[in-house]
């Protein structure tokens, strides 16, 4: 074990001496979708969240897909379907793309964690409080004022705890990216497997990683929370109000 | 009530497999290595090391069971007693000898590389450079990427089947292939969408291509292994061994 | 493009059968194990708790198919290894069995959530009067407490259904021969990658679909005699 640790523990973390690997590609996959998929989520969120069927029927299809097929198909979709498409194959500039193994998974991961993105979104623009939307029509607010500074921000908020859930679920399924031959961390715990057959040892340490990384961003997300939903907390004597009420009063004499 | 069923019915499942004739053998084998092992349209096992197999366990008086199993945990698998011998052309090099027993010689053909026809490329490392290059993991051909062309600015990309790799040689992903040069012109060279590649060369060398393929065994089965090499002497003597090999080669795969 | 599946439909067929058994005996499974830990998580008994505590921490901190990888052998190995003690004949768990197994294991852990929540939003006086009128715990688990928790934790069960389906689109990198190999073999074999790999994503499709038109049937059922506020 030891041994193992030693020789590998630098393709693990971030390099095998040629290419990014281990750990540094996990997370540049996971960075690189989420925040795209976030920024593509916004306008479709909006979308979903319309009256307009002609706005809210193609993205509710769009989620419908994504959603309801594994990621994993859709990676083998992306990766080995596209390539076998004549019209992509020999077109030279598409072509240039989807024959990296890389691009093929981060548009998976993009498309897939968007759909998810956006859903929560959508639910969190449609759950905004009436009353908050009304005020901002009441003064006379433009629509896109109003997404701007009324329901985006709020929406954001109450979004939080569903998104973050999403993000260490996306770290989890950056995982089967090793099959687009991208060397992620459960790749070189593969390769590792395959060269020292200690399957219990290879697999082992990508698990001890993954389990580190998911405490250090639920352990970030549950500050973030205190911060932005800093109203939703649990209430004590301390923090409440009323709660100097409920102290006992000094007794006079 | 129902809770026990449900019990009874997971047990039943997994003891599906449990074998109550004691007079078979089970033997492990990743079928995507033809004409060696693979699998018929129909689902069945077929295959020059599948033949003989079935000639050698006739001579032994015991049924042989095939289990299949990808080639890069077919060691560990082994040892799992998943089975209790390798029949996938697996060639003897001193690095599996550690893990494993072999028995002697089954057959021996050479490496090969196959890439693009007029693309330029050599089994010399110089003019893979920047290039890349894709095989099955856990075979003697990621041994030797590994240790001459990875070093050397060569992408080496190991994959869990042969038609994956096939599939990214013919997608335009890989430069090159490496396998058995007999499966290679079986299952690339020969087929209608193989017409654009040929081998490079020159032709590949090495100590870490062993001295032929051999079934594997547990270390601590010397029995079985003892029963395993009268067999493959039996055969070979009676002419069992040559009849099977001209049904699929037109050359010796014995070798020298 | 033509829709024709050129005589693989056989093979995928059986794949599909593959996947569909190996989803619902997992959802089975972890289920059962999901209801267990839930009650070994809410326990007094210390060691049950923390024990129950570590199990769902672990596991729902690691991707599933690191976790399907990392136990996919040892499963065998550490029956042979029981087997072998015991001077048994050795047991064989073919690969369907283990990848139930191993699905089984893991969303366990999140159906422990699942239930644990449900159990908490059922109001405690309901357990408490049951068992103050004398009934042994666990009969009044199973006549008054678990009904209620069903309610609650549907949405829950509906959620990990669906991912359970999904994850178990996987095996075929543990080696079973389920239906995206099936569509693996297929496509790699006629060059027609993208047909067969779609033919599986619609079966996917009808499946979660399907699923959810139940899900929502049962939810309905189960909300009789609940009356939701109107707003």
């Amino acid at each position: 074990m030891i041994d193992l640790i030693h020789t590998y523990w630098k393709s693990y973390l971030w390099s095998d001496g040629f290419n990014l690997t281990g750990l540094a590609m996990t997370l540049w996959l996971l960075v690189l979708s989420c925040a795209m998929g976030f920024v593509l989520a916004l306008p479709l969120a909006i979308a979903r969240s319309s009256r307009n069927p002609w706005l809210w029927r193609p993205v509710w299809l769009f989620t419908f897909v994504f959603r309801g097929t594994p990621l994993f198909v859709q990676l083998l979709m992306i990766y080995s379907g596209l390539a076998g498409v004549h019209f992509i194959r020999h077109t030279p500039l598409l072509w240039s793309f989807f024959r990296s193994g890389l691009d093929c998974v981060i548009v998976a991961f993009v498309l897939n964690t968007c759909a998810y993105t956006t859903e929560i979104f959508a639910g969190a623009i449609k759950a905004t409080p009436i009353g908050e939307v009304e005020a901002g029509q009441a003064i006379g607010m433009s629509t896109a004022t109003l997404y701007r500074r009324v329901i985006l921000p709020s929406s954001l908020r109450r979004a939080l705890p569903a998104y973050s859930n999403e993000i260490i679920f996306m770290l989890h399924s950056t995982s089967v990216a090793f099959t687009a031959t991208v060397p992620d961390l459960l790749k070189v715990a593969v390769d590792v497997n395959a060269a020292t057959f200690m399957t219990f040892q290879a697999y082992g340490i990508a698990a001890a990683i993954y389990l580190g990384v998911t405490f250090l961003l639920v352990g970030m997300f549950r500050r973030a929370e205190r911060r932005w939903l800093a109203y939703l907390q649990p209430q004590t004597a301390q923090t409440s109000p009323r709660g100097a009420d409920a102290r006992p009063k000094e007794q006079p004499c | 009530m129902k809770k026990l069923w449900l019990l009874g019915a997971l047990v039943a499942l997994s003891l599906q497999a449990f074998a109550l004739n004691a007079q078979t053998i089970k033997l492990g084998t990743d079928p995507t290595f033809a004409p060696f092992e693979s699998k018929s349209p129909s689902g069945e096992i077929i295959g020059f090391e599948i033949d003989i197999a079935k000639a050698m366990c006739e001579k032994m008086g015991v049924k042989p069971v095939w289990v299949e199993n990808d080639f890069d945990t077919i060691i560990p698998a082994l040892q799992a007693k998943k089975f209790d011998a390798i029949v996938s052309g697996m060639a003897v090099n001193e690095k599996r000898k550690q893990q494993i027993n072999f028995t002697d010689k089954v057959f021996h053909t050479p490496a090969g590389m196959v890439v693009r026809k007029g693309s330029g490329l050599t089994t010399r490392v110089e003019t893979l450079k920047g290039k890349s290059i894709g095989m099955q993991q856990g075979t003697i051909f990621e041994q030797y990427a590994r240790k001459y062309y990875a070093p050397n600015g060569v992408t080496v990309t190991p994959y869990k089947t042969p038609d994956l790799y096939r599939a990214d040689l013919l997608a335009g992903r890989l430069d090159a292939v490496m396998d058995d040069a007999v499966v290679l012109q079986t299952t690339l060279l020969a087929t209608p969408e193989g017409k654009d590649f040929e081998y490079a060369k020159p032709a590949l060398k090495d100590e870490i291509f062993g001295v032929g393929a051999g079934f594997g065994v547990r270390k601590e089965d010397t029995a079985l292994l003892k029963k395993l090499n009268k067999a493959l002497a039996d055969i070979r003597k009676d002419g069992t061994y040559a009849k099977i090999a001209k049904k699929y080669f037109t050359f010796d795969p014995y070798g020298d | 493009m033509t829709l024709s599946l050129e005589g693989y439909s056989q093979l995928i067929l059986a794949g599909t059968w593959v996947t569909l058994k190996i989803s619902f005996l997992s959802l089975v499974v972890s289920f059962l194990i999901g209801l267990a830990g839930a009650v070994a998580k809410l326990s007094a008994n210390p060691v049950a708790s923390w024990g129950a505590g570590v199990y769902t921490t672990l596991i729902r901190g690691i991707p599933a198919l690191v976790l399907m990888l990392l136990l996919y052998f040892s499963v065998q190995m550490g029956l042979n290894r029981v087997t072998e003690h015991f001077g048994l004949h050795q047991l064989d768990i073919e690969p369907v069995s283990a990848a139930v197994m191993v699905l089984g294991f893991i969303y366990g852990a999140y159906f422990t959530e699942t239930f644990r929540g449900a159990y908490l939003a059922v109001p405690r006086g309901q357990m408490e009067a049951a068992l103050a009128i004398g009934m042994p715990w666990f009969r009044a688990f199973r006549r008054i407490q678990f009904p209620q928790m069903m309610r609650f934790a549907l949405p829950g069960v509906a959620n990990n259904w669906l991912v359970v389906i999904k994850t178990a689109g996987l095996v075929s990198l543990l080696g079973v021969n389920d239906m995206v190999k099936a569509a693996r073999q297929a496509g790699n074999a006629t060059m027609r990658q993208f047909f067969f790999y779609g033919v599986v994503a619609v079966i996917f499709l009808a499946i979660t679909s399907l699923s959810q038109v139940l899900l929502q049937y049962l939810e309905r059922r189960f909300d009789i005699g609940v009356r939701e506020a109107r707003l």
